[in-house]
């Protein structure tokens, strides 16, 4: 390579060995568990060869023999130990873990120092003694059985290993051919692989030439106790065609099947639906490991990271208000400098949190993902059809809100399927496709993450709900309710519309959970339906919680924090243009009228200050569509605030979000706006703190 | 137009080393897949003049990606090259007589590889 590359090249190299290493170490303490059962998981192994195999060959290329001698050494060991010539003992188990220590050490040198090197001959000793420990009568049993040689040429090694350890076991093999869309088949290929594998091995993955252009076939050959109509069930997919070689393989069934379509490798034909069976065992270490561009982090440190990012934050605050109080003293040019310095500091730490935010980030389609098998086995328990269709996949959210949210997400998609959809048959009868439809959609709004949940199903019977509500004594059959009245009563506690509740959406979790969980993430959830043209949910959530910019206000003694990405505007208003309609206090704001909620009411604070009598202050907030004006004392100012949690205890208080520090060592409350408004456009504010 | 050359390469050093070197040709375009299955959505996409592959990446190896060109009649003909490590002599032989034309051994020099691509690609 050339000289201007070799420093990138270099950076390049030490931070790829160091990923593979991060997962080495992950997969060798995985093998050493399993030392007890002694039977090894083939993936995890396969990880571990993977990983010295990849920094044997990066290590070729920079010209570093130690580490290339080493990393092959540990990777012939490994290959022993794959196919099954050396025994899994728990000396090989830690004579692997010093080889690591050893790798650890010498590219760690390096990075420092390129001709850094050390002696490897104990550890090369090591090694090789436990790689001579072979085990008897390994050869290649897969010659004595028959098999065709123009098969036995298209198998790697390693297949071979795999396909005779299934044999071993007694496994069923099947080959299984499906087809898949060409845009989405490494997504529904993952997701059958992952099916697979918790009953058995994958052994090989073999494309082929799909129906038309936009689809592609892959052949499975898979290991297994299960049988045939096992696997049809468990995979429940169309055009799904399965192959079963005999029933409880023997070697020499096996061999016999090996035999059914014995030239086809050989005369390379264009018609791909003839080689399956050679060609389905050419490819063989499907289930090999990726080693992932990606470094796995435990949450807990990040949210460390993002700790000592929010308290610099408030040191900052603090310097940029003395730097402020220097400017009024004798001492102006200091406080000049200062406020420079403070500045600087000020767009670095914006970075630096901007930086430690972004790794926080994940896309939702993880989220999503988990949603999709959700989706299919709920359709199967309850004889449904569906179709899932997601979009905006790769909207990036908050990595504690995608695990927060995924309990309620999946609640409202059983809800979506149980109730929502209508069975295929009460479909047809109503016109509907039989396949119901289900729409999972995420976007980005701003500062917050939409994620929309709609069904085609038949909407939600506002009379049934409210029926039902006055027969549970929420509310009295006298009650006037608006259509958004009514879908509120679906959060209340205790809701059900099902006489029966159904082993799904049952499971001992409401929909006022749903919304409680969701508002603990300073989120709101809103329902919209049309009576037989189905129902949509619609998640509003912050993209971030650790640290917010917030408006602080003064409420009586009290201070509060608005997280400002409710916060639309500010006002100061004179009393006489409150109106009163219905009981509830409004004002006209540029033609549209805007409830008011006096916060020192929402909290039963005592007014004691009465100097703004006849001016008070607004925070015009909103969520989605709604808006709502907050009346407070006084507008302190905004700030950055790291939101922290109020614990479990305190968890459920309402129109609270969180606390939060001020840069003064002062904590104050953070308000759930969505709960306080909610709260309030149902005139039930007045009696909770 | 310039010739384009498919890596299917799931090391992004090995990936960036072989680009490299590609470019520095000055002749021809690559296009990169970081594992089989995207080497796959390459290869309707886009008209290949040659392919290099590695044998071992996640997903599906090099030889299945091998016998799914060779058994597919738009690329049948493409060259195709296997770049892999010494010890992965068998499975290099399984490729070779899978269909594929040549075989780099990792390390490899620039040259080698230069010289392998305008065998095939200007020859």
């Amino acid at each position: 390579m050339s000289d201007k590359n070799t420093s990138q090249a270099l950076k390049d190299f030490v931070s790829e060995t160091e990923e593979i290493i991060g997962s080495l170490n992950l997969d060798l303490l995985k093998l050493a568990d399993s030392l007890d059962s002694g039977d090894c998981d083939p993936d995890v192994l396969n990880g571990i060869f993977r990983g010295a195999h990849s920094i044997k060959g990066l290590a070729g290329m920079f010209g570093f023999d130690d580490l290339s001698e080493l990393s092959h050494s540990m990777e012939s060991l490994l290959d022993g130990l794959r196919l099954g010539k050396v025994p899994f003992t728990q000396s090989l188990v830690d004579t692997l873990f010093s080889s690591l220590d050893v790798l650890i050490n010498l590219i760690d040198g390096k990075n420092r120092d390129e001709n850094f090197t050390i002696d490897l001959s104990a550890i090369l000793a090591q090694i090789n003694q436990a790689a001579a420990a072979d085990l008897p009568g390994a050869g290649n049993p897969l010659t004595g059985l028959g098999i065709d040689a123009g098969i036995l040429n298209v198998l790697t090694e390693y297949e071979e290993h795999r396909l005779l350890e299934n044999v071993r076991k007694g496994r069923r093999l099947h080959l299984l051919r499906m087809d898949f869309d060409l845009a989405s088949f490494d997504l529904d290929l993952a997701e059958i692989t992952q099916q697979l594998k918790q009953q058995g091995e994958v052994i090989s993955t073999l494309p082929s030439v799909g129906a038309d252009s936009e689809r592609i076939a892959f052949q499975i050959l898979y290991g297994s106790d299960l049988n045939q109509a096992d696997i049809e069930l468990q995979l429940n997919r169309e055009g799904l065609d399965i192959r079963t070689y005999g029933d409880a393989v023997t070697v020499t069934e096996a061999d016999e099947f090996l035999l059914e379509e014995p030239t086809a490798i050989d005369t390379f034909t264009a018609d791909s639906s003839l080689p399956a069976t050679a060609e389905d065992l050419d490819g063989g270490s499907g289930s090999l490991r990726s080693i992932s561009r990606t470094v796995r982090v435990d949450i807990d440190k990040l949210d460390l990271l993002m700790n000592i990012v929010g308290e610099l934050v408030l040191s900052k605050s603090a310097i940029a208000t003395i730097s402020d109080r220097l400017k009024g003293t004798a001492e102006k040019e200091l406080a000049v400098e200062l406020g420079k310095s403070t500045r600087i500091l000020e767009r670095r730490l914006h970075e630096l949190q901007k930086g430690v935010m972004d790794v926080r980030m994940v896309p939702v389609g993880q989220l999503f993902d988990k949603m999709t098998r959700i989706v299919r086995q709920v359709a199967n328990e309850q004889g449904k059809k569906v179709n899932l269709d997601i979009k905006g996949a790769d909207t990036e959210l908050d990595k504690l809100i995608i695990e927060d949210v995924s309990d309620p997400l999946m609640h409202i998609i059983r809800n979506a399927i149980d109730h929502g959809l209508e069975s295929p048959n009460d479909r047809r009868l109503a016109g509907k496709a039989e396949k119901g439809l289900i729409q999972l959609w995420a976007s980005q709004k701003g500062n917050h993450v939409v994620i929309e949940v709609h069904d085609d199903g038949r909407g939600i019977d506002t009379d049934k709900v409210r029926r039902k509500a006055i027969e549970k004594g929420l509310i009295t059959n006298t009650q006037t309710l608006t259509e958004e009245d009514v879908y509120d009563l679906l959060f209340m506690p205790g809701f059900s519309t099902r006489d029966e509740v159904s082993g799904l959406s049952g499971r001992g979790v409401g929909m006022d959970v749903v919304k409680n969980n969701i508002a603990a993430l300073s989120g709101m959830i809103e329902v919209k339906s049309q009576p037989g043209q189905g129902s949509s949910m619609i998640i509003t959530l912050p993209i971030t919680l650790a640290i917010i910019k917030a408006l602080i206000v003064r409420v009586g003694e009290k201070t509060y924090a608005i997280p400002i990405n409710s916060v639309f505007e500010t006002l100061m208003i004179d009393v006489d243009t409150i109106q009163s309609i219905e009981k509830r206090e409004v004002i006209e704001l540029r033609k549209s009228t805007v409830p008011l909620l006096r916060l020192e009411q929402a909290f039963a604070l005592t007014a004691s200050d009465k100097d703004h009598d006849h001016r008070l202050f607004v925070a015009i907030v909103g969520m989605a569509e709604k808006r709502m004006g907050f009346v407070v004392d006084e507008l302190l100012g905004q700030q950055d605030v790291v939101i922290k949690s109020l614990g479990k205890a305190l968890g459920f208080v309402k129109g609270v979000a969180g606390a939060a520090e001020l840069g003064n060592q002062k904590t104050i409350l953070v308000l759930d706006v969505a709960g306080l408004m909610s709260e309030a456009l149902r005139g039930e504010s007045s009696s909770n703190v | 137009m310039s010739k384009k050359i498919l890596i299917a390469e799931d090391s992004l050093t090995m990936r960036s080393l072989i680009v490299s070197t590609i470019e520095a040709m000055g002749d021809y375009e690559t296009v990169e897949a970081g594992n089989g299955f995207e080497a796959l959505r390459i290869l309707p996409r886009e008209k290949v003049d040659l392919i290099i592959t590695d044998i071992n990446m996640p997903d599906i190896n090099g030889l299945e990606l091998i016998s799914f060109i060779r058994n597919n009649e738009n690329y049948r003909n493409t060259p195709l090259v296997i770049i892999s490590t010494e010890s992965s002599e068998r499975d290099r032989e399984k490729g070779m007589s899978l269909g594929a034309n040549a075989y780099l051994v990792k390390p490899f020099a620039p040259d080698q590889l230069q010289q392998l691509l305008r065998d095939y690609l200007e020859g």
